[in-house]
């Protein structure tokens, strides 16, 4: 975490002319500003040619040091929205800021601090790995040609492609595409790395392998923004989320806030549904279901031992109860809208 | 362990004595043109057509002197001496192989990255989209510099080989020394470089506005032939003179003796304003578009 700190710090001394961009991420500044948050947006909106919105009015926060999973289905604006970010896609209304920098405005001073991955791998098919990220490295014009060649080889070792260096992208696996695509992310210390969709296409064991690396940029204090139409690829390395359909943002926070949207439900396991139902009724409890010797309803505000009473004094035989925590995986379908919905 | 050694290294301060920026991009730019194989094949294909057009034409005219008939001055020329083969290849290669080869590279420059989608990546470096557009221009300027060099060297070499070599008797009848005659060509090299380099910023400007690189080499080549059919038609007498295409023979004023300059200089403004026009448009069109490839 320092080494990428020292790199960086020594960076924003040099652009000297960004006004709260000095107040550096070092640990060791004690009293300066905490730093600008690693990306915001505000009513942030993308109106293309045809007059389809594909981002409407967004609003981003993503704290530094944070893992954050950008959630929605596919077309829901994800990309347009980190192409945005990256300055490839101009806004029609609304601003972007990156570790503090207006973007597209400061593009060239802030995207070097930023590593990103858009839309799936695009290198030269007929190029090595190695040639095509000293591609990437000399189209940068703020890193050393002189140490071009070893960071090159240790962005390539630090995705385990080292190697297939010499390899023509060609003939890359697609998970090896992913990799080098994630590789161009490391070339040089970065304070933000965006991904969008890494694990598209990828397998089980593919997928692992890019969350452990995402865990491990992390740990280096390096923010990261990873984007998904899967909530269960994210899930597990994530501190925070933000879902979006059809081109707003329907939730934003933790995974626990996430998790307190959903409402807890009471459900019991008995052999007399029916009674059960009338009994969860006569204590006021909404949204009642019925299925397979299950029946379940809102907890709201009762408490799990009151009902359990309340059903053994209507004599229901209770086999089992239980208050189970709201599946993320629910509470994000809730969100996003069911199956192959996908409006836009 | 690798990695931290590679981020204490000082990045941002660019240390003295290390290649310039942007000379850096332009190496790197000019190295993915060279080293394309479909652009090597061009380029050796304008290398063999001079050679395949010397051993025709001295299958042709195996005695040597009796040119003279069928007003083809040219070829009576190169009877007496091979350094006009030199002319004869450009002559003929300019009317459709190096514009191809000056379409197909500029028509790729931009429109090639946005269809493998590597332009988004160079942008999110950032390159820097005016820099990164400057480059693939010089490039193009480059590449048509080279396709013109090369046409030119195959041409003397076969020349050389197959024909007599010494003064040059120019197409108005003067005699000049052998090193004044390849001076001359030199000239015309450059003249017709010159040409391309025009071409090939309406290349760009048309690379800038699609992701299918075929679509815009093929739109760069017709219209060059369009052009070229155009100047030829003498109903539209009126606007020849602002064709792009209509002044990429009139190098022939360098193989005459007095040099009619204003005919060159003429020829050489009209590549300018071109090569402006066209930079410009590529240049408003490639810093103000979306990237969505």
């Amino acid at each position: 975490m320092s080494t990428a700190g020292t790199g960086t710090d020594a960076g924003t001394g040099a652009d000297a002319g960004a006004p709260e961009a000095g107040a550096g991420p070092g640990p060791g500044d004690g009293p300066a500003a905490p730093p600008a948050p690693a990306i915001t947006t505000s009513g942030l909106t993308k109106r293309f040619r045809g007059g389809q919105i594909a981002v409407d009015d967004l609003g981003l926060a993503v704290p530094r040091g944070s893992i954050y999973g950008f959630l929605g289905p596919n077309g829901s604006g994800k990309t347009t929205t980190i192409r945005m970010l990256l300055g490839l896609v101009y806004p029609t209304r609304g601003s972007v800021r990156l570790l503090g920098e207006p973007v597209p405005g400061a593009a060239a001073r802030v995207l070097p601090r930023v590593g990103s991955l858009v839309e799936g791998p695009a290198f030269y098919p007929y190029l090595s790995g190695r040639a095509n990220l000293a591609r990437i490295d000399a189209a940068d014009r703020t890193t050393d040609p002189r140490t071009a060649a070893a960071r090159i080889d240790a962005a390539l070792d630090r995705v385990g492609l080292l190697s297939a260096a010499k390899k023509r992208y060609r003939a890359y696996s697609l998970g090896m595409k992913q990799r080098l695509a994630i590789a161009t992310g490391l070339l040089r210390p970065r304070e933000l790395i965006i991904l969008d969709e890494p694990t598209n296409g990828l397998d089980p064991q593919g997928t692992r392998e890019v969350r452990g690396l995402i865990r491990e940029i992390a740990t280096d204090g390096v923010t990261v923004l990873v984007s998904s139409h899967l909530l269960a690829e994210v899930e597990q390395i994530c501190t925070h989320v933000g879902v979006m359909r059809t081109g707003r943002l329907v939730f934003q926070g933790t995974l626990d806030e996430l998790r307190s949207q959903g409402s807890r439900r009471v459900v019991i396991r008995t052999t007399q549904p029916g009674e059960a139902a009338a009994t969860l009724a006569g204590l006021g409890l909404a949204d009642i279901r019925s299925a397979d010797g299950e029946v379940s309803a809102l907890l709201a505000d009762q408490s799990p031992e009151r009902i359990c009473r309340e059903l053994v004094l209507a004599g229901v035989g209770v086999a089992g109860l239980a208050t189970p925590r709201p599946n993320l995986e629910d509470l994000f379908v809730g969100l996003t809208g069911e199956g192959f919905d996908v409006d836009g | 362990m690798s990695t931290a050694e590679v981020t204490v290294v000082p990045l941002l301060a660019r240390p003295p004595g290390a290649v310039p920026s942007w000379l850096r991009l332009l190496r790197s730019e000019l190295r993915l043109v060279f080293r394309r194989l479909r652009n090597l094949a061009l380029l050796a294909a304008l290398a063999a057509l001079p050679v395949l057009l010397g051993i025709a034409l001295r299958l042709a005219a195996p005695g040597g002197g009796r040119g003279g008939d069928a007003g083809s001055s040219f070829i009576s020329q190169l009877a007496g001496n091979g350094v006009f083969l030199a002319f004869i290849a450009i002559t003929l290669m300019i009317a459709l192989m190096l514009p191809l080869a000056v379409a197909v590279v500029s028509g790729d420059s931009v429109a090639g990255e946005a269809g493998l989608g590597t332009l988004r990546y160079l942008l999110t470096v950032p390159a820097g989209r005016t820099r990164l557009l400057a480059a693939k221009y010089v490039a193009v300027v480059v590449f048509g510099l080279s396709a013109c060099c090369v046409v030119v060297a195959a041409a003397l070499a076969t020349g050389a080989a197959l024909f007599p070599v010494g003064p040059v008797t120019l197409l108005s009848g003067n005699t000049v020394p052998l090193g004044q005659g390849l001076l001359r060509v030199l000239f015309v090299t450059l003249y017709v470089a010159a040409a391309m380099a025009a071409l090939g910023a309406i290349g760009l400007a048309v690379s800038t506005f699609t992701e299918h690189p075929i679509g815009a080499i093929a739109a760069v080549l017709v219209l060059a032939v369009v052009s070229e059919i155009a100047d030829n038609i003498p109903q539209f007498a009126a606007v020849h003179p602002y064709l792009p295409s209509h002044w990429w023979l009139y190098f022939d004023s360098l193989l005459r003796t007095p040099v009619a300059t204003s005919d060159l200089l003429h020829g050489l403004l009209s590549f300018g304003v071109y090569a402006v026009i066209f930079c410009s448009i590529a240049w408003a069109r490639f810093t103000s578009a979306d990237v969505t490839a």
